[in-house]
């Protein structure tokens, strides 16, 4: 087996592992960064994000109003240390992606522009046009070109982490056009490799989000956390998936339900005005949105469409030019994939599931609870997205946690003496046996067949509403696939750019993901943020102003365990949207 | 919804166990809304685990599923079915030496992406505590649509400049050079000077066009490399003045 010895692993190279990256070229530039990525890193997800990246820079906002409108709609499980720590940090984030090139959109004078969004009092959302996540990404990218530390395995699929010493020492992967085993040694390793909206058949992410990086952080040992609480896009073209950005709504776009009426005044999220108004109506927080349309549904007030049923996006009024200029892609995925153009006609959309709040346990400083290991972004949870998580946060949390992650990995290592390695090298072949015994073992079970019961079963069971008896049939059917995947067939045996093998490894991450995130709603006995029960229809601070903490069990469900909630300054209320949040009006 | 069964010829090649690549071709129940690469993913949870290509957003933008749909350089997310015979061709990119089946090596591109130097160099670094750079929607919009390339390869595939002479630095490169040579915040053209302006820099591009049409984005890199010659032709010139550089 190859082996590359380096300062730094990171896995992932999205937009918090390049911006790890550049933290840890910029802190030291003789420290070895190996960037491992099994996508060229303009591939990854970060490239879909639309909308924008929140952070105070006007006069009207203030720290406190983007703490206290995240900790709300997280419906206070989010950790009050790392949000505001977060709301601190992300306006400095956003100027230095400004320095380094991203083209925001701005004001006639100059400065960079803002723009309204689901949930937020006062507009604070920087965005280039509507394909902010992609220029970012690109930014991030093409930055990292600049710093000769950094080195690059593109398209090489991390399989494990070596954990020895009670310590990270390095990761295994394969390289996809040769399918060689490499052996990456690092003082520390990053784990960026995004969330696991897979798992569900219904999803806004691409192809690549399979949870590997999750999965395998907990198969180290490390904790999931918070994994039930997954979150429902109340846009999302219906039949693909295609996200249409929360900055529809920002921009003034109405939900219609079949009979024009815009329902969300029916659901404590009023008065409908002409005019946007924040933390109101189309602007309010994206689990209260998606649930909304599920009452719709169960009123008989959606559409019915050969997609199924829908309600419909009204971009009728903004006009051609503020359609053009502000949401061009919006207006390209509309008329290509549903053939309708937002110009002229009302656009068919349904709630799709679009983020995972829940992932690898951190703390603050991005350290997970093995030494060493870090993980930031979509894959982590530290948590500043509790319950439910506003739109535009997370493109400024891979920044401020990615940068987080990159300065405590160099610290690490500054402070750390070596650790024993005796197992490394074991621990390597032991990942190389696992992969050649796929190649050598006949197999009875197709990944296409199991990936669909799986996800269809999270669909069944952890969707917008959930009940016990619904969650305990997703539960067993999960251990059950998770029994046959032991028996999986690999059809293809060749080494060359083999993606019946990644598909295989992917759906092994995908059943880890999806079992805790099964069992850990199971738990959970209560209706917070996007985790509704209908049989727990209450929220319960009494019991559950928990996180969720699951760990890896080989042979059966996850142990599950909790642990508080950060509580610094705003204890926990009622939620509160329509006309009484005060938003801004526009 | 109605379906339509239509036979997809694929070029397969495994370079372990062909001597040379060959069409393959499948019966696919396809939707009336799918797109091609929908067909191609039927083709490999039904069909034939063994077909490999690239993909992942399935919405124009992450720029992983490039591929030949009939002859033309297309998105697989972006060719629609519907606008296509009963029999679809579909090949790896052109111009590109096939790794396996759909998937092509270009680790060629991404060198040249990483030659042109493209990252902004400004004038003076400036402090995080003065805030951004001032720049006017105008000045946004000189560069903003050599800024949308998501380096899908299209046009390397459409590029006969290219395909004669694979040291040519080609369009997408050059159009993110440009981007960056545009952007009012940068002063970094002179770096880039060296690979854009040398040999296998602009000066090679026929000026065919072929990339911009087949541009998914409206990048638009042919009209890029056309003001990039006219910028350097001037330096150039200005270089034999009294003052110039040269």
């Amino acid at each position: 087996m190859d082996v590359i010895n380096t300062d730094i692993a990171i896995v992932g190279a999205g937009g918090a592992g390049l911006r790890a990256a550049i933290e840890i070229a910029e802190a030291d530039p003789k420290l070895n960064v190996v960037l491992i990525s099994k996508v060229y890193p303009m591939r990854s997800h970060t490239c879909a994000a639309e909308g924008g990246a929140a952070g105070v820079i006007k006069a009207n906002d203030s720290l406190d109003y983007h703490f206290n409108d995240t900790v709300g709609g997280g419906d206070w499980l989010t950790d009050q240390d790392a949000v505001e720590l977060f709301v601190n940090e992300i306006p400095r984030e956003l100027t230095r992606m400004e320095h380094w090139g991203c083209p925001w959109s701005r004001e006639d004078a100059g400065t960079v522009a803002v723009r309204p969004f689901g949930g937020m009092k006062v507009m604070r959302t920087w965005f280039a046009a509507d394909k902010t996540g992609f220029h970012m990404l690109h930014t991030l990218f093409q930055t990292t070109l600049k710093y000769p530390s950094i080195k690059r395995l593109d398209e090489h699929y991390a399989t494990d982490l070596i954990v020895d010493g009670g310590r990270v020492q390095g990761a295994v992967c394969l390289e996809m056009s040769t399918g060689k085993l490499k052996l990456v040694k690092a003082k520390a390793v990053i784990i960026a490799s995004g969330g696991a909206g897979r798992i569900f058949p219904f999803t806004t992410n691409g192809a690549i989000k399979t949870g590997d990086g999750m999965a395998m952080a907990y198969r180290a040992g490390a904790a999931l956390k918070d994994m039930e609480f997954v979150q429902y896009h109340p846009t999302g073209l219906p039949g693909s998936g295609i996200l249409l950005t929360e900055g529809c709504r920002g921009e003034g776009g109405y939900l219609l339900n079949k009979d024009g009426y815009r329902y969300l005044q029916d659901y404590d999220l009023g008065p409908a005005t002409p005019e946007p108004v924040l933390k109101s109506m189309e602007l309010g927080p994206r689990d209260r949105l998606s649930q909304a349309f599920w009452h719709e549904q169960k009123k008989g007030r959606t559409a019915a469409s050969k997609w199924g049923d829908v309600v419909y996006l009204d971009m009728r009024h903004l006009g051609e030019k503020l359609i053009n200029e502000r949401l061009p892609l919006v207006r390209d995925l509309a008329c290509s994939y549903v053939g309708t153009d937002p110009v002229t006609d009302l656009v068919p959309v349904r709630p799709v599931v679009h983020y995972m709040m829940g992932g690898i346990h951190t703390d603050i400083d991005a350290a997970t609870t093995i030494d060493g290991l870090y993980a930031a972004g979509e894959c982590a949870c530290v948590s500043i997205n509790g319950a439910n998580r506003l739109g535009s946060n997370s493109l400024g949390e891979l920044l401020v946690f990615g940068a987080r992650a990159g300065r405590h990995a160099v610290e690490h290592i500054r402070t750390t003496k070596p650790a024993a390695d005796k197992l490394v090298e074991k621990q390597a072949s032991d990942a190389e046996q696992r992969i050649k015994l796929l190649f050598e073992r006949k197999g009875k079970e197709r990944v296409s067949v199991l990936r669909n019961e799986l996800t269809h079963s999270l669909e069944d069971g952890c969707g917008i509403y959930r009940s016990g008896d619904l969650i305990q049939a997703t539960c067993d059917k999960v251990s059950e696939v998770r029994d046959r995947y032991k028996d999986v067939m690999l059809e293809d045996k060749s080494s060359v750019f083999n993606t019946d093998l990644f598909q295989v490894l992917e759906l092994g991450a995908m059943i880890e993901c999806a079992q805790t995130v099964a069992v850990s709603a199971l738990e959970r006995k209560e209706s917070r943020g996007a985790h509704q029960r209908l049989d727990h229809v209450e929220r319960d601070d009494v019991n559950y102003l928990k996180h969720t903490m699951a760990f890896y069990n080989p042979n059966g469900d996850p142990r599950i365990d909790y642990l508080d909630v950060v509580i610094t300054k705003s204890q926990p209320a009622a939620r509160v949207y329509g006309a009484a949040a005060g938003g801004q009006h526009i | 919804m109605s379906t339509r069964t239509i036979t997809i010829e694929v070029l397969r090649y495994r370079p372990e166990q062909d001597q040379e690549p060959f069409f393959q071709s499948y019966t696919v129940p396809c939707d009336e809304d799918w797109v091609v690469l929908d067909a191609l993913n039927y083709i490999k949870d039904e069909l034939d685990r063994t077909l490999s290509y690239r993909w992942s957003c399935h919405m124009f933008v992450c720029g992983s599923c490039g591929i030949v749909v009939d002859g033309e350089p297309k998105l697989g997310c972006k060719a629609f079915v519907k606008d296509y015979g009963d029999k679809i061709r579909v090949e790896p990119l052109g111009n590109f030496p096939i790794e396996r089946d759909l998937v092509v090596v270009i680790d060629d591109f991404i060198e040249k992406l990483e030659s042109v130097n493209p990252y902004l160099i400004p004038k003076e670094e400036k402090s995080i505590d003065d805030g951004e750079y001032l720049q006017t929607p105008a000045q946004l919009k000189a560069f903003k649509q050599y800024s949308m390339c998501i380096n899908c390869l299209l046009c390397y595939s459409a590029c006969p400049q290219y395909g004669l002479d694979p040291s040519f630095v080609g369009p997408a490169a050059l159009a993110l050079a440009h981007r960056y040579n545009m952007d009012s915040r940068d002063v970094g053209r002179k770096a880039r000077e060296d690979v854009v302006a040398s040999h296998e820099g602009i000066w090679e591009c026929s000026f065919v066009g072929a990339c911009s049409q087949v541009c998914p984005k409206d990048v638009d890199p042919a009209g890029a490399i056309q003001q990039t010659k006219i910028t350097s032709a001037i330096d150039y010139v200005t270089s034999f003045l009294p003052g110039g550089n040269r």
